[in-house]
């Protein structure tokens, strides 16, 4: 599992940092690394991208795990240029964004977009198979979830726009009903696909979502 | 109140609906003449609804012109822009302005449209609106809370009988079947004999098919809906057809193409009935039915 990132365009970073002269930059060694977009590579290209639109680095770091409690420990290493910063700019997903702006005190700018959650599976391909959506029901999808594959997540069967196992909205993507469909058939499970799935609660945890373990 | 539409499917008559798309904007002038054109010629007229995920004025609004025309309207619905709170409160209102029909669509997804960064509702999807339905008639409403008066609908759906492939669509149109669908219309067909096998399945069912007739107005229309339009198949032969006519006669072939095709299909009973979308073109869908015959 990974948090899927992409970088902001760098106009809009820089729209972002437009108040602020000094800027640390945090990146992360877990997801954002994976998917190039928070690396030490990247960091380093942000870095010089900066200073060409003449922002003054003030320091940078890559935390092992942005959203880890250990990332206290970095920023507490960092203390001394962290305090000569107008702001931090980081290259992670928000998990990390969040986690950090609750250590320091300067002003958080995110430098990415968080997608989804997703898995890899080619190197360098990710794909969101889950949506977190609190009420699992690939137990009779045959293991792909169509709230999530399904671009208007349906639940009770294809639309009208599938179109030889593809998706109307792009020639590109699998339909996930041929999937399921095709999946189904092939475990002699066929029946699950006439199942009635009613409306989905989407008050099942209502947001934020919280959980507190006994 | 009953359906009048009900009422003439019940009857065993070969039923005719077409369809008016309202306009973007306030101007009604050219729906309102459509509707004239209509609302004697055929047994009902389907309103589309953001048709393509286009915004346009809402379906309800042309159904009440409809009905002020003394036509009979049904209600397209899909649930991609309002959730179950405003799917139920519209049905409410069309049931009490003694509009009496709907069909109930998934709806196109929202990047096809013309506003491609708005968010695709889809609380609901067109087999739990169809359930909707038929909770509200029982007098309660998705909540398990009673209604002060109760809803009183013909509802329908829609099927792909060119889906490929096609069994997920026939599961689909049984599980639609079992919700409380009362008639299709379907997408549209050309090749009568895949729409016969199609129909053979059909036929199982205690529903009323009404088969999709889309005026093919040029050579050129033809091939882009076989290429790109999902479950829409013209065969060659007819593509011929037209290539072959010079091009200020192609309307005119593709009115007598879809003349005898809904000919065909009444002679020998295949369906029900038809559903005639002539897609910007209303003003020859009684040349159309003239040229079936009707």
């Amino acid at each position: 599992m990974k948090s899927i990132t992409r970088q902001k365009p760098f106009e809009e970073i820089r729209q972002q940092l437009d108040s602020f002269n000094r800027v640390f930059i945090i990146g992360c060694g877990t997801c954002a690394t994976m998917t190039k977009t928070g690396g030490i590579e990247q960091v380093m290209e942000m870095k010089s991208q900066l200073q060409g639109v003449d922002k003054l680095v003030s320091g940078w770091t890559v935390i092992p795990i942005a959203c880890d409690e250990m990332s206290e420990v970095a920023m507490k290493e960092n203390d001394r240029a962290i305090q000569n910063s107008n702001c931090a700019l980081i290259m992670s997903c928000a998990l990390g964004v969040h986690k950090i702006s609750t250590y320091i005190d300067l002003p958080v700018i995110p430098a990415l977009d968080t997608l989804f959650i997703g898995v890899e599976d080619t190197p360098g391909y990710f794909r969101e198979v889950c949506a977190q959506c609190g009420q699992c029901i690939i137990g009779e999808t045959a293991g792909i979830c169509p709230i999530t594959a399904c671009h208007k997540g349906l639940v009770n069967g294809p639309c009208g726009g599938t179109n030889n196992g593809k998706c109307e909205v792009d020639k590109e993507k699998d339909c996930a009903w041929t999937l399921i469909y095709e999946r189904l058939k092939a475990q002699k499970r066929l029946d699950l696909m006439r199942k009635y799935q009613p409306p989905h609660n989407f008050q099942a945890s209502p947001r934020p979502r919280t959980v507190k373990i006994s | 109140m009953a359906s009048r539409f009900k009422d003439v499917l019940n009857s065993g008559k070969f039923v005719i609906t077409s369809e008016v798309a309202p306009p973007k904007g306030t101007n009604l002038e050219k729906v309102l003449h459509h509707i004239e054109l209509l609302k004697d010629k055929v047994d009902a007229i389907n309103v589309t609804d953001h048709q393509s995920s286009v915004m346009r004025f809402p379906s309800i609004g042309g159904c009440l012109a409809i009905k002020e025309k003394g036509g009979e309207p049904i209600l397209q619905m899909t649930c991609r822009d309002r959730n179950r709170l405003a799917l139920q409160a519209e049905l409410l209102f069309a049931s009490s302005r003694g509009i009496n029909n709907v069909l109930c669509l998934t709806g196109d997804a929202v990047p096809v449209g013309d506003h491609k960064e708005a968010k695709g509702v889809f609380d609901l999807d067109s087999l739990q609106l169809l359930k909707t339905i038929r909770l509200m008639e029982s007098g309660q409403d998705l909540g398990g809370n009673d209604l002060d008066g109760a809803v009183e609908f013909c509802a329908g759906a829609t099927v792909t009988p060119g889906a490929q492939p096609l069994e997920p669509q026939l599961i689909k149109f049984e599980k639609k079947v079992e919700a409380g669908a009362e008639f299709f219309q379907t997408q549209g067909i050309y090749d009568l004999d895949n729409f016969g096998k199609f129909m053979e399945h059909a036929r199982k069912f205690p529903v009323k098919i009404l088969a999709g007739i889309i005026l093919l107005s040029s050579a050129r229309m033809a091939k882009y809906m076989t290429q790109n339009v999902p479950g829409i198949f013209v065969p060659q032969n007819l593509i011929d057809e037209l290539t072959a006519v010079p091009k200020e006669e192609m309307l005119n072939r593709g009115i007598e193409i879809a003349g005898r095709m809904i000919a065909a299909l009444k002679k020998d009973s295949i369906c029900d009935g038809v559903h005639i979308m002539a897609i910007g073109k209303e003003e020859v869908v009684p040349d159309i039915l003239a040229a079936a015959g009707l």
